[in-house]
């Protein structure tokens, strides 16, 4: 049986599908929210989400359209303020997972959510600045990225470092001794990439139906394929029935792409 | 003593033309009824404060309180841009000054704690350190390398909605607490409104509920839905549709006029603000009960 889906649910599965159970993930909105509770729901019963609100162990009733949402506190294991949020837990290391987005994401995985265009102080478009992605990025132990495929989201440099990926490589973010191992993956609408030894972001795997040329296309630079890009698992009617019926039934999150 | 008061005279006697603001609350309790005041009032050139402006300074803005923001995060929760305050930071017409969220809490955990600054680990990101000159690196002294540090953030006046405090100021919050005790022990000057203003007696029966003391707070005005359209943890729902609704406002100059003259400059309060509101936004924010299990002190 072919089954549709849209660009956001194949985000989503594969997504759900990177983390472990046992995983102390930081959640955003989004997304990554659906991703955690679809890996709760399935391989992943014991993930702990935590929220940069200050929220440990939520177990969201309902969609939290913010990121601060009553549902998160209601059930949860523990509340906390945000100063301790970001220091006992994440500068102190007991994160395991980020989710990072961003509008651009550049070859070294290094992500502007900052200002597009012109210098910071006359920006072209300004954006809504780092939130917690700057230290997510430099602290979770793995971070994943999720975003449409789209050249103007991959450039070959961001025009502002919000957060670090590898910076000139991996070199680089080694001699700066992050805790965080950095970007592991970043998944798309077209597959998944993956840094190289350089850190360098290489195509790894192709969604069903997608090519590699398909991605070189969307990307802003020279991208590298590996040489057997694997073909990543369709989406299950299991997956997306949970995501359709319980965590998003009214589409707020998935409804986009096609 | 009391410190009741009006929140009309609460801002009045607190909250000065030029103050740096901070209005707490990250997502929860975020202190509407006083924002709504101050552009009541006509308050001029504030610095306005917070991790994430959110609507509210979006408001004040508009309304032309504001000579400089400071943030961390930018945009309408779960939504998208906050349209108004870009619109003014685009157009190079109101001042900013920014940080990671990380950052901006660490400037309020200095400011509430008494020490000059704040060290933080490096995250490496040097484009930020390099936009704002308040950000630095500094040796670790005890040779770990290098700490990045933040300076206390001391504002004028903090204004903190919670759920119930006596009439001396003593304050129980629960859910959501980002930075509400923080930003009220860095502040010189503290405006709390309420949910509820409870006898002494009840604030005793859960002490470790009471973030922040009545001996650090100036003003306490009860002032019932202060947060909507934020909310209030067991006592109203988050308006997520006014938050959807806030986007399309925003987008059109008339319209987040038309929205002021109506809503802000066009009630008297918070209690004709949310009489306003009608039967059915009220039945759709109210939420049912899910108390705690029972806490034992016990009697010594």
């Amino acid at each position: 049986m072919n089954l549709t889906y849209s660009s956001s649910e194949l985000l989503t599965i594969n997504a759900a599908r990177m983390l472990r159970d046992g995983d102390t993930v930081f959640v955003g909105v989004g997304l990554p929210n659906l991703a955690c509770n679809l890996a709760r729901r399935t391989h992943a019963p014991g993930i702990v989400m935590i929220y940069e609100a200050g929220v440990i162990g939520a177990q969201p009733a309902r969609l939290p359209l913010s990121i601060g949402d009553p549902t998160l506190v209601s059930g949860a294991l523990s509340v906390c303020s945000m100063y301790d949020i970001f220091a006992f837990y994440l500068q102190r290391g007991n994160v395991d997972v980020g989710f990072l987005g961003g509008a651009q994401i550049d070859r070294f995985g290094n992500i502007n959510a900052t200002v597009i265009g012109g210098d910071y102080t006359h920006p072209k478009v300004r954006l809504p600045g780092s939130g917690g992605s700057q230290e997510i990025a430099a602290w979770a132990n793995r971070c994943y990225v999720l975003t449409p495929h789209q050249k103007r989201r991959f450039p070959e440099k961001v025009d502002f470092r919000t957060s670090a990926g590898f910076l000139g490589g991996r070199a680089e973010r080694e001699a700066a001794r992050l805790r965080g191992k950095g970007p592991v993956a970043v998944v798309t609408d077209i597959g998944l990439m993956e840094p190289d030894e350089t850190g360098e972001l290489t195509l790894t795997a192709l969604h069903p139906g997608k090519t590699a040329a398909d991605a070189k296309t969307n990307t802003g630079w020279d991208l590298k394929v590996v040489a057997n890009p694997w073909v990543t698992e369709p989406p299950t009617a299991e997956e997306l029935r949970i995501l359709r019926e319980e965590l998003d039934p009214q589409g707020i999150y998935l409804k986009g792409g096609a | 003593m009391t410190k009741l008061k009006s929140l009309s005279e609460a801002i009045t006697q607190y909250v000065h033309d030029g103050d740096t603001v901070y209005a707490a609350g990250f997502t929860h309790l975020i202190p509407f009824a006083a924002g709504h005041e101050i552009i009541r009032q006509g308050k001029k050139d504030l610095t306005l404060a917070r991790a994430t402006p959110d609507l509210i300074y979006d408001q004040m803005v508009a309304a032309g309180c504001a000579k400089k923001v400071i943030f961390s995060y930018m945009g309408n929760p779960g939504v998208g841009s906050l349209r108004l305050v870009r619109g003014e930071l685009e157009a190079g017409r109101l001042e900013w000054e920014e940080y990671s969220h990380f950052g901006m809490i660490s400037r309020l955990q200095a400011g509430a704690t008494g020490v000059p600054f704040m060290p933080m680990n490096p995250t490496a990101a040097g484009d930020l350190e390099r936009a704002n000159p308040l950000i630095r690196k500094v040796a670790d002294p005890y040779g770990g390398g290098e700490v990045i540090v933040v300076p206390a953030l001391k504002p004028d006046v903090a204004i903190v909605h919670v759920q119930r405090c006596d009439r001396d100021g003593n304050a129980h919050l629960w859910g959501i607490i980002g930075e509400q005790k923080e930003a009220a022990f860095a502040a010189e000057r503290v405006i709390l409104t309420a949910e509820e203003i409870v006898d002494e007696a009840i604030i005793r029966s859960d002490p470790n509920r009471t973030l922040i003391p009545g001996f650090i707070v100036d003003a306490v005005c009860h002032e019932p839905y202060a947060a909507h359209p934020s909310y209030t943890q067991g006592y109203y729902d988050r308006d997520n549709a006014f938050y959807l609704e806030w986007d399309k406002i925003s987008s059109d100059p008339a319209a987040v006029k038309a929205y002021l003259d109506e809503w802000v400059y066009g009630v008297k309060d918070r209690s004709e603000y949310w009489e306003k509101l009608g039967a059915e936004t009220h039945q759709r924010l109210t939420i049912t009960s899910r108390p705690s299990a029972v806490v034992n002190y016990g009697n010594y």
